[in-house]
């Protein structure tokens, strides 16, 4: 009993406690805030893989592809059975973009994904990133007339975002509008030149013309592509959109065609819609076309059959299928010098392996912290144990045993790593809850951002609040602090009671 | 066991039991309370052994007030250590009831401190965390669990304030040891010492730190004590004056028994 009322009392006495009591609640707080925010973004950048990738991916090792989608598919459906819900064949091709912003072109590196629009959004949540509302419901890659999103959607609170004016006049009224500059900019450039060798009019028809019929931009458009928005935008610090290229807008690709020796086609594409799924290496890099007309421009169709050649079938697996069983099923099935099947972890395994290693860096460095916090309750509880050296001997002397006196200190360690990792739990669990505010507040004192939109593609800090995390960091800190007490505990219990009585 | 001893009547001689299992010898005397035969004590002092007691032989009657008296450094105060077991002796033994107690372990002789004897110190010695109700109800608190002083409070809190009035300082319950006069403290720390109805009270230098009519009224305490309540107190002093206050009073020169 008088373990518990000396414990309380020291508590209650010695403010000198209070100083452990705040190093383990600031070691507490800080490594519920930083577990959080890794969370956060692990569970973000988790579903922004997921969602652009499907759960499988069945691969030719190939780049000019395998034919025959069907057959393959119909061979993964035989083995993997219930587990599929949906499948899409996709071909991906390394090309070069050529952006022309006034009469500068911007060259952007990408990767080409031709796309069953039909089969796509069954296997990837891609449908849901794109801007115009209808693609959503259903991609088309022919421009639309207008109604571009001009507020993100996948946001849900429009106060806080800046808006994308430029993508008002996206669509038909703007490719019309930039038809028409190039037509008054042509018709300069003509009047300016007196040299009419160009105008004749039976001299070869060029480009476009070849084709044998005039291209009106005006009316026309080429083959839809839609693009990241990493890969025609940019975005500045203060989280406003900047485009380059909108949808309306043509772009100029050129890839390798699916032949020996390879060689570089260029292929005209207008923007029909842009994407983003705020995984920013996909953002800047991916492009999708119609997977008709990229194998067409590819000659990956085969001439007798008709049938088009893949480089890879996107597979969508039923809830609670185990990915990593299909996948080794799969890839038993199919040669493995022809084909790999990888499941979406796999595909960014050394990504997610570096978040989940940089937590755990994290998480020792945090938890050393603690373990500094314990030292300083090791050295405040050996002078307590000095300080209190003639009380020691007093409760000696009225019959305390050594064991008694022992769990006084380790008690009142106990005590302290509760309460200390109880008010940083709390304290952490109240800045998480408002860690946006707390960065905006510190990025307007420092006058740095403090979370760059542009970096990160969010607008806000994803933060997950673990239950469990937050039990064992508090588990962790309590165990620390007795930890620490055990030794000046210790040494309490063997202080001989006349010595610890005559102690002055 | 209950019979009051005169010390002046001739006394039986004291049969020290053979072995060191204490508990399973039978008493010798009902008389004698407590005894020492050949106590020595030294305490080292880097390489050095300085003695202290050197063979004290020593028989403490039931109910008797018995005074050590002394000049400092003389090892009375180490002798009270010793019977009240907060120390070991180098050599020698001490009895208790007729049971060997000085080589009891540590378990049995922290209840034997917490049960049997009542100290009282000099410096008082009360916890400054704890009110004085507090520090009076230590020794029960020491004793018990939690949960059996939780259902044993009332008769606890019913016997320290039955002290605590009998020592005479009731109206200071609520206060801290830092708030109370020294004769206070001394008070409470007497009413610590009876909590747990001890049989014999170790008094070191009681009044040491008091003035003379503070000290008056704290042996006249202990004066009542031993006549109402039969107790055996066991005081250590140098104050000739105070010393005059008990039954009998022995005197320890250099670590010896000189005269009684």
């Amino acid at each position: 009993m008088y373990k518990l009322l000396l414990c309380w009392r020291y508590l209650r006495t010695r403010y000198i406690a209070l100083v452990c009591i705040v190093s383990v609640m600031l070691g507490v707080a800080t490594m519920i805030v930083v577990n959080s925010v890794m969370a956060g973004f692990t569970h973000e950048m988790q579903a922004r893989i997921n969602g652009m990738l499907g759960d499988l991916i069945f691969e030719s090792r190939s780049m000019d592809g395998v034919l025959d989608a069907d057959a393959h598919m119909k061979k993964i459906k035989a083995i993997a059975g219930d587990a599929i819900v949906g499948m899409s064949p996709t071909v991906h091709v390394p090309g070069l973009m050529y952006i022309d912003v006034n009469d500068q072109l911007l060259t952007r590196q990408i990767t080409l994904v031709g796309i069953d629009e039909t089969t796509y959004s069954s296997v990837s949540a891609f449908g849901d990133y794109l801007q115009h509302p209808a693609n959503r419901e259903q991609l088309s890659f022919s421009l639309r007339n207008g109604g571009y999103d001009i507020y993100d959607h996948q946001v849900p609170d429009q106060s806080t975002q800046k808006p994308r004016t430029q993508m008002e006049q996206a669509g038909w009224w703007y490719r019309k509008q930039k038809a028409m500059l190039k037509k008054q900019r042509q018709m300069v450039a003509d009047s300016a030149s007196p040299d009419t060798s160009q105008r004749n009019p039976f001299a070869t028809p060029e480009g476009e013309e070849a084709q044998g019929r005039d291209f009106d931009m005006a009316t026309e458009q080429h083959v839809g592509i839609v693009l990241g928005i990493g890969v025609c935008g940019y975005r500045s610090a203060d989280g406003s959109d900047h485009f380059v290229a909108l949808p309306g807008d043509d772009v100029r690709v050129s890839f390798p065609k699916a032949s020996l020796p390879p060689e570089a086609i260029n292929e005209f594409y207008t923007i029909t819609d842009i994407y983003e799924s705020k995984m920013s290496e996909y953002d800047a890099s991916f492009v999708f076309v119609p997977l008709r007309e990229l194998q067409k421009s590819r000659g990956m169709i085969d001439p007798e059959t008709g049938k088009g050649k893949f480089s890879s079938i996107q597979i969508k697996l039923a809830p609670g299928a185990k990915a990593e069983e299909v996948r080794d099923a799969l890839q038993d099935a199919f040669p493995v010098q022809f084909y790999v099947v990888s499941t979406w972890r796999d595909k960014q395994g050394p990504l997610l392996a570096a978040v989940n290693m940089e937590t755990a860096v994290l998480n020792v460095l945090l938890f050393m912290i603690i373990a500094v916090a314990g030292f300083g309750i090791f050295a405040i509880f050996l002078m307590i144990v000095v300080e209190k050296t003639r009380d020691i001997g007093i409760l000696k002397s009225l019959g305390a045993s050594g064991s008694g006196v022992m769990g006084i200190f380790l008690g009142y360690g106990l005590s302290l790593g509760i309460v200390g990792s109880g008010v940083g739990a709390v304290l952490g669990l109240m800045f998480v809850a408002n860690i946006n505010e707390i960065a905006d507040i510190l990025g307007r004192i420092t006058g740095q951002p403090v979370f760059d939109p542009s970096v990160y593609y969010f607008y806000k800090i994803p933060t997950i609040v673990a239950p469990f995390t937050v039990t064992w960091i508090c588990l962790g800190a309590i165990l620390i602090a007795v930890l620490a007490s055990v030794f000046p505990a210790l040494r309490a219990a063997n202080l001989h009671p006349v010595r610890a009585l005559r102690y002055e | 066991m209950s019979s009051v001893t005169d010390p002046r009547q001739p006394r039986p001689a004291l049969r020290i039991s053979e072995g060191t299992s204490a508990l399973a010898t039978k008493p010798v005397s009902p008389k004698i309370k407590m005894a020492t035969r050949q106590l020595y004590k030294s305490y080292q002092k880097g390489s050095f052994g300085i003695p202290v007691l050197q063979g004290i032989d020593l028989e403490i009657y039931e109910g008797e007030f018995l005074a050590i008296v002394g000049s400092s450094g003389c090892g009375k105060s180490t002798l009270l250590h010793l019977l009240g077991t907060l120390d070991r002796p180098d050599a020698g033994e001490v009895h208790f009831d007729g049971y060997r107690i000085d080589n009891l372990p540590s378990a049995s002789r922290d209840l034997l401190r917490n049960k049997h004897f009542g100290m009282i110190f000099q410096f008082y010695h009360l916890l400054p965390e704890l009110t004085a109700m507090e520090n009076v109800l230590a020794p029960a608190l020491i004793a018990e669990s939690t949960l059996s002083y939780w259902l044993r409070r009332g008769e606890h809190h019913r016997r320290a304030v039955e002290l605590m009035e009998l020592v005479g300082i009731s109206h200071r319950v609520k206060h801290k040891p830092r708030e109370l006069s020294g004769g206070e403290m001394q008070r409470a720390a007497i009413a610590r010492a009876l909590l747990n109805k001890p049989r014999v009270l170790l008094a070191d230098e009681p009044t040491g730190n008091l003035d003379r009519s503070t000290g008056k009224q704290i042996m006249k305490i202990l004066g009542e004590l031993n006549q109402r309540e039969k107790l055996t107190i066991v005081m250590v002093t140098h104050d000739p004056w105070i010393a005059e206050q008990a039954d009998r009073t022995v005197r320890l020169v250099e670590g010896r028994i000189q005269g009684v």
